[in-house]
């Protein structure tokens, strides 16, 4: 036996147990059963479907249709609901319902789609529902039972509008409610009038939860209000969109002009002075159910670029077989392509690329499980206390204060710190809310925008590693389907600019700021422990990026321009982009190093464990590395990128000085630190790439081409 | 009423590489307990039969008694969980084609002789009546030996039960024929084929039922130190294949057996 015969390597495909104990959830069996209710229904039906070439229509096929009564058994349907309402997972579900979404992604994202706008549709009555609406329209919208003859309730969810108002601008609306008759003592009826574009499940939704505006003088600001089928008026489900992605799901531009109770408005309503006042607005309720919706959005992209490595593998080294020249047992026929190191290199970029986003994907999936009750909590204290508006505002501030104060706290030495005052902090649940909150802010945007933008740009990468075969319908996996599907995900609920601009607020807010400083000292105590992850890159790159940041904010351009601000999204923009690589980079590592930990007390993944932790962190390194590049690149086009080049003491234009300012001499000296904590990243990508060569894969993919 | 007591094992995901190897304990697969697994197709097809039975008759009972890694049980547990309702007796120990049949026959006639309020006159033993593992086709029946039971039936494909409670039982024989049988009552080992049922659609809500019971199970699993018993391996191999694989989308049954037969005659 050699010397490298002992080093582990990645010995198979990574297995379910490890990704549970990976990705936190190990100790979580309703998960794990879920994953394996949802498989089959996505590798099965679904992948016959795409298969037979069911996605190259846009109308809603009895072929579609027929996947619906399958979600229904399988119980992708119930997945959101409560136990008491026909599901069958107690508690918050978020991380249940984004590895639904990973899982029927993995094979074909429309179909995910289809699956998760009917959680979309009810969301805004679970998340912001009065207990009648919640205790009326939960369970009929769970499935029936077997042998329950009742036609199945399905729901979509009408915000967007055609043309001016189409998609990104959410704050207006042209759908318009008005007061058809309001006799005394009885329910006012409202009229609906609403125009949507691009609605998902239209072609079989029999509710419809809307966003509207008033148009009324007795009616208040906006809200969302309940629409059934079988309200008088006029319920056209529209034409099929004539979109060429996602086709597993039906998207439709629908009419609506119905007129239905003022108890159809979600969340109530009060009345003051002859007026409807909603209890919610239409943005506060996209608010809470966006936010959440958001974060399978970007995994579905994630399981695309992993669902993409062993269709990769498979074509590489079977690529020459059967050819005149290499026999078996030949390197050519043996690894194919795999001979030649490039297209093992951008494999490796590919499936780093999914880990770092299915890490990012999965914490922000499992921070929402953590912030949901806390923003129960949080609604009813401020309810009891009458805390609205400003009064609402100004009670957040003092809770971030203390939490402020609580960070500051844990992050003292335990043995000076007050420890009375810390342990009331911690279990203020207003202060817990107050850190995850914050939290949440910016880590959905980052997740919906890097997973879906950067992802969408590898994702060519894969189908690029095809060759011809990646352009065709019979290319394994669907990679081309896959690659143009990301682009869709990338737009929707909320493009790419609507992220960066949500990011670009969140991620200064002071209590962000002091939680990510925390993530610098943590990263470096990683990086002591384990050196080959790229902690200490990312914890230096994420320094140089707060530093940037700060510059930005307290600078001006040669003209004399503040930087940093709210419409020079020059400067924002891309520091939103540099802190999406990070993050994702930092919970790569972060979620490797938990697999170390929990993996070693893990016998079912003791053999498995040594090879594929070693391949998982030299994926880290690798990921690192591009991070850090990223993030040096546009923080040095940001710091100098706004400043004239200063004359040159020789007199020439040929090369610019090095800058005077102790700031900038101090920016250069960190970027030069960063360039150093490089070594050894292309040993870890070559490493790697060879694991990839030897890696066993399945005979066959468990789902047909 | 019945007592429906059916055997099963792991084996390998089929679509993995099976490769065999020698390791430190004998024969075994390479990077066997890293694969994906899946209960025996044979003893599946006695669960959904047994489920199926239970579901006639009222207050019937299934448990599955399964020997395997502690790990790999509770993976596959995770999916079979959601077929149908049983309860699970786990038994820790090795799975695969290598270990003695007779060895094994003893673990689960032990763990079965343990199950609490066990009437040996209400007990229909079901299994399959090989393995995709390697097939020694003998568990089932040494098995019932141990536990006294000498009604015994392989490759059953239909077990129907009459008013009077009397078994009628079809199994398989030569030339795609069944023979068929008639067992006064229980108890009896029925080692099935494939019967006539099929799999299940997963149920989530019948997985979390289950699951709270197959958990402590799990928990409180009990080692059966069962090995290759006397047996040598001086050799193992996969059967020769030869694979000519065409993929052809869209081609008629008809098409396809007439390939299959031209294939035959020709090869």
């Amino acid at each position: 036996m050699s010397a490298t015969d002992s080093v582990p390597t990645l010995q198979t495909l990574p297995s379910d147990q490890l990704r549970a104990l990976q990705w936190r959830y190990a100790d979580r069996y309703d998960l794990t059963m879920i994953i394996q209710s949802v498989r089959p229904v996505a590798r099965g039906p679904i992948a016959r479907l795409v298969a037979q070439g069911g996605r190259n229509t846009h109308e809603w096929t009895a072929e579609k249709n027929a996947l619906l009564a399958i979600y229904d058994e399988s119980g992708i349907t119930a997945a959101f609901l409560n136990p008491e309402h026909g599901g069958f997972i107690e508690g918050p579900k978020n991380l249940a319902l984004a590895l639904v979404a990973f899982e029927l992604s993995w094979v074909d994202a429309g179909a995910a789609t289809c699956s998760l706008a009917s959680n979309l549709g009810v969301a805004p009555i679970h998340e912001r529902g009065t207990p009648e609406q919640f205790a009326h329209y939960m369970p009929l919208v769970s499935p029936p039972a077997p042998g329950d003859a009742r036609v199945p309730t399905r729901v979509a969810f009408a915000l967007t509008e055609p043309i001016p108002f189409v998609g990104v601008e959410t704050g207006m609306l042209s759908g318009k409610m008005r007061v058809v008759s309001w006799e005394t003592g009885q329910e006012p009826i409202l009229n609906i009038d609403k125009r949507g574009r691009f609605i998902t499940n239209m072609d079989f939704a029999n509710i419809v939860t809307a966003a509207v505006d008033s148009a009324d003088p007795r009616i208040k600001g906006s809200c969302m209000v309940i629409l059934e089928k079988s309200d008088p008026g006029i319920w056209d489900a529209g034409v099929p969109t004539r979109k060429m992605v996602h086709q597993l799901s039906s998207t439709c531009d629908p009419v609506f002009n119905l007129n239905v109770p003022a108890s159809r408005i979600i969340g109530g309503y009060s009345v003051k002075n002859g007026v409807i006042i909603p209890n919610f607005s239409h943005s506060e309720i996209i608010e809470a159910v966006f936010r959440r919706t958001r974060v399978t959005v970007g995994l579905m992209t994630s399981a695309k670029l992993l669902s993409a490595i062993e269709p990769i593998i498979r074509y590489q080294r079977s690529r020459f077989r059967g050819g005149e020249t290499g026999n078996p047992g030949s390197p050519r026929y043996d690894l194919g392509l795999q001979t030649k190191q490039d297209v093992l290199h951008r494999l490796v970029d590919i499936w780093a690329t999914g880990e770092a986003g299915a890490a990012l994907g999965f914490e922000t999936a499992r921070l929402y499980d953590r912030l949901d009750p806390l923003d129960r909590v949080k609604e009813r204290m401020f309810a009891e206390q009458g805390l609205t508006g400003r009064s609402a505002m100004k009670a957040l501030a003092q809770i971030q204060q203390d939490a402020m104060e609580c960070i500051a706290l844990q992050r003292q030495p335990a043995a000076t710190r007050d420890q009375t005052r810390l342990a009331s902090l911690e279990a203020d649940l207003l202060v817990q809310y107050a850190i995850f909150d914050v939290q949440a802010n910016v880590l959905c945007p980052a997740c919906k925008l890097w997973n879906t933008g950067y992802g969408a740009t590898i994702m060519r990468e894969a189908v690029s590693l095809m060759g011809g075969y990646g352009i065709t319908e019979d290319c394994p996996g669907f990679l081309p389907q896959k690659w143009m599907d990301a682009q869709l995900e990338a737009t929707y609920e909320g493009p790419e600019a609507v992220q960066r601009r949500q990011l670009s607020v969140t991620m200064t807010h002071h209590l962000f700021i002091v939680q990510f400083e925390g993530w610098i000292q943590d990263l470096r105590a990683i990086a002591t422990e384990h050196p080959g992850t790229g902690a200490r890159a990312i914890a230096a790159a994420m320094e140089f990026w707060l530093w940037t940041l700060r510059y930005m904010q307290n600078t001006s351009d040669a003209n004399g321009t503040k930087l940093y601000q709210s419409n020079r999204q020059g400067v924002t923009f891309p520091l939103t982009d540099a802190l999406c690589w990070l993050l994702a980079s930092r919970q790569q590592i972060l979620d490797v190093v938990e697999l170390g930990k929990s993996g070693a007390e893990d016998p079912s993944v003791t053999e498995e464990l040594p090879g594929t932790l070693a391949f998982l962190i030299d994926l880290c390194h690798v990921q690192a590395a591009r991070a850090v590049g990223e993030t040096s690149r546009i923080c040095s086009e940001l710091v100098f990128g706004y400043q004239p080049q200063p004359a040159c003491s020789c007199g020439c234009s040929d090369h610019a000085p090095a800058p005077e300012s102790t700031h900038l001499q101090s920016f250069i000296s960190m970027r030069s630190q960063l360039d150093v904590s490089l070594y050894g990243f292309r040993l870890a990508k070559d490493r790697a790439a060879n694991a990839l060569t030897t890696v066993m894969i399945p005979e066959a993919l468990d789902y047909p081409v | 009423m019945y007592q429906i007591i059916v055997c099963g094992s792991l084996v390998p995901d089929p679509l993995q590489t099976l490769e065999p190897i020698t390791g430190p304990a004998g024969p075994a697969l390479r990077n066997e307990m890293m694969l994906p697994a899946s209960l025996d197709p044979w003893a599946r097809h006695a669960l959904y039969e047994a489920a199926n039975l239970a579901t006639i008759h009222p207050g019937s009972k299934v448990w599955l008694v399964s020997l395997g890694p502690k790990a790999k049980l509770q993976q596959v547990m995770m999916t079979i969980a959601q077929k149908v309702p049983f309860e699970l007796i786990a038994l820790d120990g090795p799975t695969g084609g290598f270990t003695d049949a007779a060895e094994t026959a003893a673990a689960l006639a032990d763990a079965i002789s343990a199950i609490p309020g066990l009437d040996l006159s209400k007990v229909l033993l079901f299994g399959g009546w090989e393995s995709a593992s390697r097939g020694a086709g003998a568990t089932m029946q040494i098995v019932g030996e141990r536990l006294s039971i000498t009604e015994q039936f392989q490759g059953v494909d239909s077990l129907t039960i009459g008013d009077d409670g009397s078994l009628r039982i079809m199994e398989r024989v030569e030339g795609g024929q069944h023979q068929v049988s008639v067992c006064n009552a229980p108890p009896a080992v029925i080692g099935w084929a494939t019967g006539n049922l099929p799999e299940p659609s997963n149920n989530p809500r019948v997985g979390m039922s289950n699951m709270r019971g197959i958990m402590a199970a799990l928990q409180t699993i009990k080692p059966a130190p069962v090995g290759t018993g006397d047996i040598t391996f001086t050799s193992v191999a996969l059967p020769t294949q030869t694979r000519t694989t065409r993929i052809i989308k869209d081609i008629p049954p008809a098409q396809i057996a007439a390939d299959i037969v031209a294939w035959i005659k020709g090869g």
